[in-house]
Order: structure tokens, then C-alpha cells, then sequence
């Protein structure tokens, strides 16, 4: 899945990777390309995972793990770093989901649950500002159940914000006329894809 | 002469009110102000608005400030975290307030606070459940929200260097909500990790200017919050 998303992210990219699952779109980057790293907590130009031992606790990611710069990297305050989350300056962000509907609104922030705490961190503000949001997720939830469907029905993120929807059974890209499925996984059909769908799901050739 | 630096942690927050607004610096551990927090614990104000991006962890810094029940309401954009337990625990007991605000509203809350901008649109939460009861608007065909600036009685902040105009500089991404917040506050309080002459900080590196702080105490070997939660301390000692 990681992989799928890294070769569709072009070479000279400003990238966000969402916390989880996005941030192992890193390890998969194609070899001769350069993308350049944002982490929305103040840093442009995040290197790797540092050395056991090698920490600064005042280091970190979005996810709050310890990171490092690379050469030409450059830290700002939380004002700056929406700046180049809001007004459109990165060109990707790679998000996790809960739920994804046919028109590419994205909830991934709250179930809506009454006893549960809501957290929203930067999510409303990537999906806003960033010019493509990529979505990497589990095709279905824990138990089984569809995470793309005609409608979301937990709160959203964004309405209308998904491009593509990676996803361990097939990438799927979101148009004005629904759901393209663009690949399929290894052993997956069309018909078992949908099996596993809710909202309606097309081919590219039947166009 | 100018001097902002103070004498003690207890000189720099004595100031502080019942019923303040306060800023406080970090994200997750990375520039929070612990050794501030817990001078303002021992301090005694009560009933306090609380703008931060987290909520603390462990008993310690701010979570040991909510735990001792002086804040009344969070202002902030992620209110759990990895060892979080004390503020869910007081929010799902209907004992501390939360507004929930989207990371990057809550920074321009702060910044347009601190430059005299009382409000301002912005797409982040539109269609969404944060975006209830408040002004919507389009402009050139996209939809925007209107959201308040915010100001503060008081910032707590951590930084790297001062020098006594108060003049920073921070470290990595402990800068993260700082500046934004010395610029929000009516008085400014500052923890830093060193204090130079006025002259040793290059003009070029200047993060904060000095117009934006007020009173500096230097801590110049502050504690790590994820050090205290291993531990398992909680304060007061």
C-alpha cells in the first residue's frame, strides 16, 4: 500500500505524512527521486528515525516520535507551518482514514461516539490546504465491515477533499462520476472488490 | 535600564489571577514550560482558561495542573495522547470544559490575537461538526468560517536563548506554538535554557523579538516530560 502511494508522488514534492500508516510512505520512496518531508509541528526537511540513543525529546514528528533533519532542513513556529498547510504550498499529504465516502469526504478524527474524547489535530486544516490528499487505510474495518461508502456517518474531516484511496485490495481514485477503480491488489477481482464496497465502484475501461 | 530577567520561577508567575487566560508553549513534550507549570501549581491561581495544543501526560506539567483541578477549560486541538489519562479522565466526569479547535485555527487564533486581528476566515472545518453555530461565507466560490482571535492574560513559554530585552531563540521543533504566543499574551513569561548579554544573539537569528516578552527566568537544565512519566512522578513532588 505504502509503495503504491510513494511512486505516485512526483519527484521534488513537499509532502505530509499523516501519523500511522502514511508515515511508511517514507520507506518506499523511488530511488532517484527527492521529496522534502513537512511535519506540521515545525520542521521542513525530516530525515529519518534517529539512532537508538540518539533522540532529542525536542525532535519530533506530528505523531510525537523522535525524528531528524536532513541537510537543508529548516524549523518554524505552528503560525508559519499552516501557512504552507492553508494557503496551498504542499503538494501532498497522505492521510489515514475511518471512512471515506463516494464524493472523497474523509472522516478520520472521531467516531462521534458520546463517551469518546475528540481530537481533531491537524487534519481539517491538511484536507483544506493541501493540493492532493491521498488516503492509505485497510480496505474494511476490524470486523469486517466497508470503509467507502455512498455516505460517511461519522463527522467529517473534509467534504469532497480524496483523490485516491490506496487500500491493501485495490487503488481507487475519486471522480465527479464516482468511485475508478485504477488496480487491483494481487489475487483481488473486480466483483470481490465490490463484495467488499459499499458505495458503487467502476472500471476505467467501461467509461 | 531594561532587565526582564526575574529572580526565581516563583517571581515570574506570581502575577498570574484567578480566572486567567493562559497560554502555554509545546507540542506534546517538545517546549512545554514544566518547570513554569509546576511554579504556577505551587503558585495557587485557580480557574483558568488554558490555550494548548495537548493536554499533558503523566501527572506532571500541565496534566499535573489539570489534575489539581485549577483549569476549568482546555482550549486546544489534540487532548489525548500516548500516557494522557488525566484530562479524559475530569472531561468524561463533565468536570473540565474543552473547546475543540483544529491545529491550524488554533495557531492563527493565537497570531491573529497577538496582531490585533479579532477574526478571520479560514476553510479548515467547514461541513464539519466544528464548524457549528459559527459565521460561513464564500469567497470566490469556496467556503470559509469565521473564527475568533484569541488573546491571553498570560503565556507560558519555553525557549533556547533570551537575553534581557527578551530577545529568543528556541530549539528544533520545541519552537512549535512560542512565538505565536509571547506575541497573544498581555505579559509574557519565558523559561530559558540559557540567558546571554544583550549583543550575543545575532539580529539575523532572533526568533521572538524582545517587544513581545516580558519576564524571563532562566531553568538551565529543565526536565523532560517523557523522563518524569517513566518515572512515574507526579507533581507535587
Amino acid at each position: 500500500m505504502a509503495q503504491n502511494v510513494a511512486v505516485d508522488i512526483p519527484d521534488g514534492s513537499y509532502v505530509n505524512l499523516g501519523i500511522g500508516m502514511p508515515e511508511m510512505v517514507a520507506d518506499f520512496v523511488p530511488e532517484g527521486r527527492e521529496l522534502i518531508y513537512q511535519t506540521e509541528n515545525g520542521l521542513l526537511g525530516m530525515g529519518a528515525v534517529p539512532m537508538a540513543g540518539q533522540e532529542d525529546p525536542e525532535l519530533i514528528n506530528a505523531g510525537k516520535k523522535p525524528v531528524t533533519t536532513i541537510p537543508g532542513a529548516c524549523f518554524f513556529h505552528h503560525a508559519d507551518s499552516f501557512t504552507m498547510i492553508r494557503g496551498g504550498h504542499i503538494d501532498v499529504c497522505v492521510l489515514g482514514a475511518m471512512q471515506i465516502s463516494k464524493n472523497g469526504d474523509l472522516a478520520n478524527w472521531s467516531t462521534g461516539a458520546a463517551n469518546a474524547i475528540p481530537a481533531v489535530g491537524g487534519a481539517m486544516d491538511l484536507v483544506a490546504g493541501v493540493k492532493r490528499i491521498l488516503v492509505i487505510t485497510k480496505h474494511n474495518t476490524k470486523d469486517g465491515k466497508p470503509k467507502i461508502l455512498n455516505q460517511c456517518s461519522y463527522p467529517l474531516t473534509g467534504k469532497g477533499v480524496v483523490e485516491s484511496i490506496y487500500t491493501n485490495l485495490a487503488i481507487i481514485d475519486v471522480k465527479k462520476e464516482g468511485l475508478f477503480v485504477r488496480k487491483l491488489g494481487p489475487n483481488v477481482d473486480f466483483e470481490y472488490l465490490q463484495q467488499h464496497t459499499e458505495a458503487k465502484l467502476f472500471q476505467y475501461t467501461k467509461l | 535600564m531594561i532587565n526582564k530577567t526575574v529572580k526565581s520561577l516563583a517571581e515570574a508567575v506570581q502575577d498570574i489571577h484567578d480566572g486567567a487566560t493562559i497560554m502555554i508553549s509545546g507540542f506534546g513534550e517538545a517546549g512545554s514550560p514544566i518547570e513554569l507549570i509546576h511554579a504556577l501549581i505551587d503558585q495557587g491561581a485557580k480557574d483558568l482558561t488554558v490555550v494548548s495544543n495537548n493536554t499533558g501526560s503523566g501527572n506532571v506539567g500541565l496534566a499535573a495542573l489539570i489534575e489539581q483541578r485549577r483549569v476549568k477549560k482546555m482550549i486546544c486541538s489534540f487532548p489525548r495522547t500516548a500516557n494522557s489519562t488525566v484530562f479524559p479522565e475530569l472531561y468524561n466526569a463533565g468536570e473540565i470544559e474543552l473547546e475543540l479547535v483544529p491545529q491550524g485555527t488554533l495557531a492563527e487564533r493565537i497570531r491573529a490575537g497577538g496582531a490585533g486581528i479579532p477574526a478571520f476566515y479560514t476553510p479548515a472545518s467547514v461541513n464539519t461538526p466544528l464548524a457549528k453555530g459559527k459565521e460561513c461565507r464564500v469567497f470566490d466560490g469556496i467556503e470559509y468560517v469565521l473564527e475568533r482571535g484569541i488573546k491571553a492574560d498570560f503565556s507560558l513559554v519555553k525557549c533556547e536563548l533570551a537575553d534581557r530585552y527578551g530577545n529568543l531563540t528556541y530549539h528544533a521543533t520545541a519552537r512549535n506554538f512560542g512565538p505565536i504566543m509571547c506575541t497573544a499574551a498581555t505579559t509574557s513569561i519565558v523559561q530559558a535554557k540559557k540567558v546571554v548579554e544583550a549583543g550575543v544573539i545575532d539580529p539575523e537569528i532572533v526568533v521572538t523579538p524582545g517587544i513581545f516578552v516580558n519576564h524571563i527566568i532562566e531553568v538551565s537544565n529543565p526536565a523532560h516530560e517523557s523522563d518524569l512519566v517513566a518515572q512515574k512522578l507526579t507533581y507535587p513532588w
